[in-house]
């Protein structure tokens, strides 16, 4: 049957036969990065494309529709406009900082990517601590939003700054510990175990009520870690104009820009690799007829799909609630999530021990 | 309030929130103290779309200054010209026919719920929700269509004149009220769902912004914004003008003297103002809707004072006359001004964000405070 | 009691964020609510008494009601309207005064409906024509009287 893995392998093969093998992984390398980059470009173009209809339709507007059939070119049209456009750099900033957070909102974002699994058999770097590594990376992110606040200097990015540090700081508590509830139940770390271990059903259906809590805080946690409404307190327009990038225009907002939405496209893709089954298709027990409809969609469908799925779940919070103050946010994660992950991994680690789940 | 002693200390920091910022609505500059995240001080200025409109007034005749009145609150644009003509007609001692008075009342009531729409969406979105300001648009605007096809504008209408208004009713202005009052019921509920009942806008809300009953009156507070500290402050029921002494509705009144019940006290005015054009719209009487007036209007000399609830509160006329055809002096008693005294007060002690939620509540119109 | 309050706290809350996403989610899917315009290709139902600009009526004799009385450039409050006028000879050979130029400052007007309101004659009127942008400003300001139209018989 047609699939990615078996392209990758041939690849790899042809690459391994014509070349000696430094080079043809260094060759590999090239493809890799490639792909990500244009990977990056592709989730940026079509994620901010996604948010301006999927709110356009909540809100009984239509949305872009002038650029292109429907307005598909919208953002094509943007990104050509942030291109052009001068990237000021305030007078009072400190000038290396200010440059450099963006680049390390990026580089960061792109970093995530390694571990996770695309379809059957594709995926860039399968390490063996696979979740620990995008927790651990994706702390790195508020460094950037922190360093931009600061070389600012101007008092509304700081105050979004500080804000977002305290609020990514607490979040990645229960995020983890949601995460770690999986983690328990599977008894890896490996992405690709975790998807395996998921054959039989996904640990949202097969993990009993700590799968789902698990679940549910993971959501709202990872619309936090990616400074989402109701969480966008960094940059809460109402409130900071625009949060710690107040100060950036042209082609440094874009990265800021594109490096929020490939944040959702991860943290999304990570939810749904957990609790979802990743690239696995949907099976129900002893159906044989049904799985065997379910396993004639190609993986890198089923995973896209689940994964752009939990981003408009995300997207239809924005639209739907007002934001948070900061002490009630703080109060939500210490008071109410944290406790309740707490929880919820005792339970789990207790379901796992008595070997409760399907 | 005379405890302003310096409040600035090592480690505050002076924000200038405005001329320029999205939750100001226009062009107010506050300049906060922070300590952190807390609150310290709030000092408007003001001044940024001074027009001097009352000056403009006084050099306009008795029929022309009515229309630069529409450009203090331009919510309640059609409110503004009734003080006016009240004023001008307590002057010259005209009686209304009672179809140009029934007709007044309707339109100011229509235009209250435009105004209080407007501001319910843009109360949300100053909280950070953006779906309810469109679909608070979309009512407002059958209102404005209703408007549009009587008075021919939908904002500035200018529809009223001394002695009555400008032109009868659309014939289709019945049925078109009626449709509008069918889509606000169904409505309505809806936006309770979404927003009232959120838990996140009730915990925003509730306990931030404290004014106490005590000190809505001592800032001089009025309108919705004093009714939520449990104030009656009603000027239809005070003191009333054209028919409303005759209409049955309810002063809200909220003792929560927070965000909360100010938000509530606009909501449960729409449902009143829908209940009052009920009562009104199948019994407009028959007759004139403009009483004789001579071309050129001159008003005997002495002051002359009315009173008219806005959206926003109690609008005071005041006119001195000379015995000319102009005002040789007039006076306007906005009710956003002193509202917004009261904003240093309440923020006192409370989040940026709340800061945000409260000027929200106060529905604040900047140009009807600066004029 | 704190436990059990804790808990339904929760399942409050989460309730009512559900109501919330429920309404957005049907109009999500419910395209018909739609209300947007499609300006320049939709054009916008004009109320007939809409006030977009001052015109004065003419009829098919290329004649019009307009007598010089600056009855409306009195009403007008921002001085938009100016009238010159000029005397014309009867065939009886007596000098009648009428309108030579009806000047209208479309960039001062603001559509108030006093001219119109005071206009004895109801030689202008108010129309629907919005899309007024120009690139010069000084196309704004217009004759109202069509060149070579004269006053209609018998409207004094």
């Amino acid at each position: 049957m047609w699939s990615l893995g078996n392209i990758t392998q041939s690849v790899d093969a042809w690459l391994n036969e014509a070349f000696s093998p430094a080079i043809a992984l260094l060759i590999e390398f090239v493809i890799v990065g490639t792909m990500a980059i244009s990977l990056f470009a592709i989730l940026g173009l079509v994620l901010v494309m996604m948010e301006r209809k999927v709110s356009a339709y909540m809100q009984i507007r239509l949305g872009p529709n002038r650029v292109g059939p429907k307005g598909m070119f919208q953002t094509f049209a943007d990104t050509i406009k942030l291109l052009l456009k001068e990237g000021l750099t305030p007078t009072g900033s400190d000038k290396f900082l200010f440059n450099l957070a963006p680049v390390i909102a990026i580089i960061s974002a792109m970093l995530l990517l390694a571990p996770i699994a695309f379809a059957k058999d594709f995926q860039m770097w399968d390490l063996n601590i696979g979740v620990l590594y995008v927790s651990a990376i994706s702390s790195v992110a508020v460094i950037s939003i922190l360093m931009a606040g600061w070389s600012s200097n101007n008092k509304y990015s700081l105050l979004g700054a500080m804000r977002s540090g305290a609020q990514i700081v607490s979040y990645e508590l229960s995020a983890g510990l949601s995460i770690l509830a999986i983690v328990v139940l599977v008894g890896s770390l490996k992405m690709s175990d975790i998807v395996a271990s998921q054959e039989t059903g996904w640990w949202l259906f097969k993990g009993h009520i700590p799968a789902l809590i698990a679940f549910v805080t993971f959501i709202i946690a990872a619309t936090a870690e990616t400074n989402r409404a109701p969480f966008d307190l960094a940059e809460a327009e109402s409130e900071l104009t625009a949060g710690f990038h107040t100060e950036y225009s042209g082609m440094r907002f874009a990265l800021f820009f594109l490096a929020e939405y490939v944040n959702i496209f991860i943290v999304c893709a990570i939810g749904a690799t957990l609790f979802l089954g990743g690239w696995m298709p949907f099976h129900i027990g002893q159906l044989e007829a049904f799985n065997h409809v379910m396993d004639f969609i190609p993986s890198s469908l089923w995973f896209f799909g689940k994964t752009f799925f939990l981003i408009f779940v995300i997207m239809w919070f924005r639209w739907t609630f007002p934001r948070l103050r900061i002490d009630q946010l703080l109060n939500l994660e210490w008071k109410y999530l944290l406790p309740i992950s707490m929880f919820n991994l005792l339970l789990a680690t207790a379901i796992a021990i008595m070997g409760w789940h399907f | 309030m005379l405890e302003e002693v310096s409040v600035i200390d090592q480690g505050d920091m002076i924000i200038n929130i405005g001329p320029q910022h999205p939750s100001t609505h226009g062009v107010l500059q506050l300049v906060v103290t922070l300590n952190g995240e807390t609150i310290k001080k709030v000092e408007p200025h003001l001044g940024y779309i001074h027009r001097s409109i009352e000056k403009m007034c006084e050099s306009l005749s008795y029929r022309q200054f009515i229309y630069v009145t529409s450009r203090m609150d331009y919510l309640s644009s059609h409110i503004n010209n009734h003080g006016c003509a009240l004023c001008v007609e307590k002057g010259l001692q005209i009686e209304l026919p009672e179809r140009a008075k029934v007709i007044r009342v309707l339109m100011d009531e229509l235009t209250r719920i435009a105004s209080h729409e407007l501001w319910w969406g843009a109360m949300a979105m100053d909280l950070g929700a953006f779906t309810p300001f469109f679909l608070a648009f979309r009512e407002r605007e059958t209102i404005t269509d209703i408007m549009e096809d009587t008075c021919g504008a939908r904002l500035t209408m200018n529809y009223i004149v001394p002695g009555g208004v400008m032109a009868d009713l659309h014939p289709d202005f019945q049925r078109k009220v009626k449709a509008f009052i069918k889509l606000f019921r169904e409505k309505a509920d809806q936006y309770n769902e979404l927003v009232t009942g959120n838990i996140i806008f009730q915990s925003r809300m509730k306990n931030v912004g404290i004014l106490s009953k005590e000190d809505a009156i001592s800032y001089g507070c009025t309108g919705p914004t004093a009714r939520g500290s449990g104030v009656n402050c009603d000027i239809r029921k005070l003191y009333p003008y054209e028919i409303y002494d005759k209409l049955k509705f309810d002063e809200i009144l909220e003792t929560g003297c927070d965000s909360f019940s100010r938000y509530l006290v606009r909501v449960k005015e729409m449902y009143q103002s829908i209940s009052i054009i009920e009562q009104l719209i199948d019994n407009i009487p028959e007759g004139d809707f403009q009483a004789k007036t001579k071309a050129v209007l001159k008003l005997p000399k002495g002051e002359f004072y009315t009173r008219v609830e806005t959206a926003r509160g109690e609008l005071g006329v005041y006119i001195v006359s000379e015995g000319g055809t102009t005002p040789y002096r007039i006076k306007f008693r906005s009710p956003g001004f002193s509202n917004l005294s009261a904003l240093n007060h309440m923020a006192k002690g409370g989040k940026i964000g709340d800061l945000v939620a409260m000027m929200g509540t106060l529905d604040l119109v900047i140009p009807d405070i600066d004029r | 009691m704190s436990a059990i309050q804790y808990i339904k706290d929760i399942f409050g809350a989460v309730k009512s964020l559900l109501i919330g996403m429920k309404q957005t989610g049907y109009y999500f899917t419910h395209h018909k609510e739609i209300i947007t315009q499609n300006y320049p290709e939709e054009k916008p139902k004009l109320a007939e008494r809409f006030r977009g600009e001052v015109v004065m009526t003419h009829d098919e004799k290329n004649e019009h009601k307009c007598t010089g009385c600056t009855a409306c450039e009195l009403a007008c409050p921002n001085g938009t309207i100016k009238i010159v006028t000029k005397f014309e000879q009867t065939p009886e050979g007596k000098k009648k005064k009428a309108i030579d130029k009806f000047v209208y400052h479309l960039e001062l007007c603001t559509m108030c409906n006093l001219c119109v309101a005071a206009c004895p004659t109801d030689a202008i009127k108010m129309d629907q024509a919005f899309e007024h942008s120009v690139f010069d400003r000084s196309q704004l300001t217009k004759v109202l009287n069509k060149p070579g139209s004269k006053v209609m018989e018998g409207v004094e």
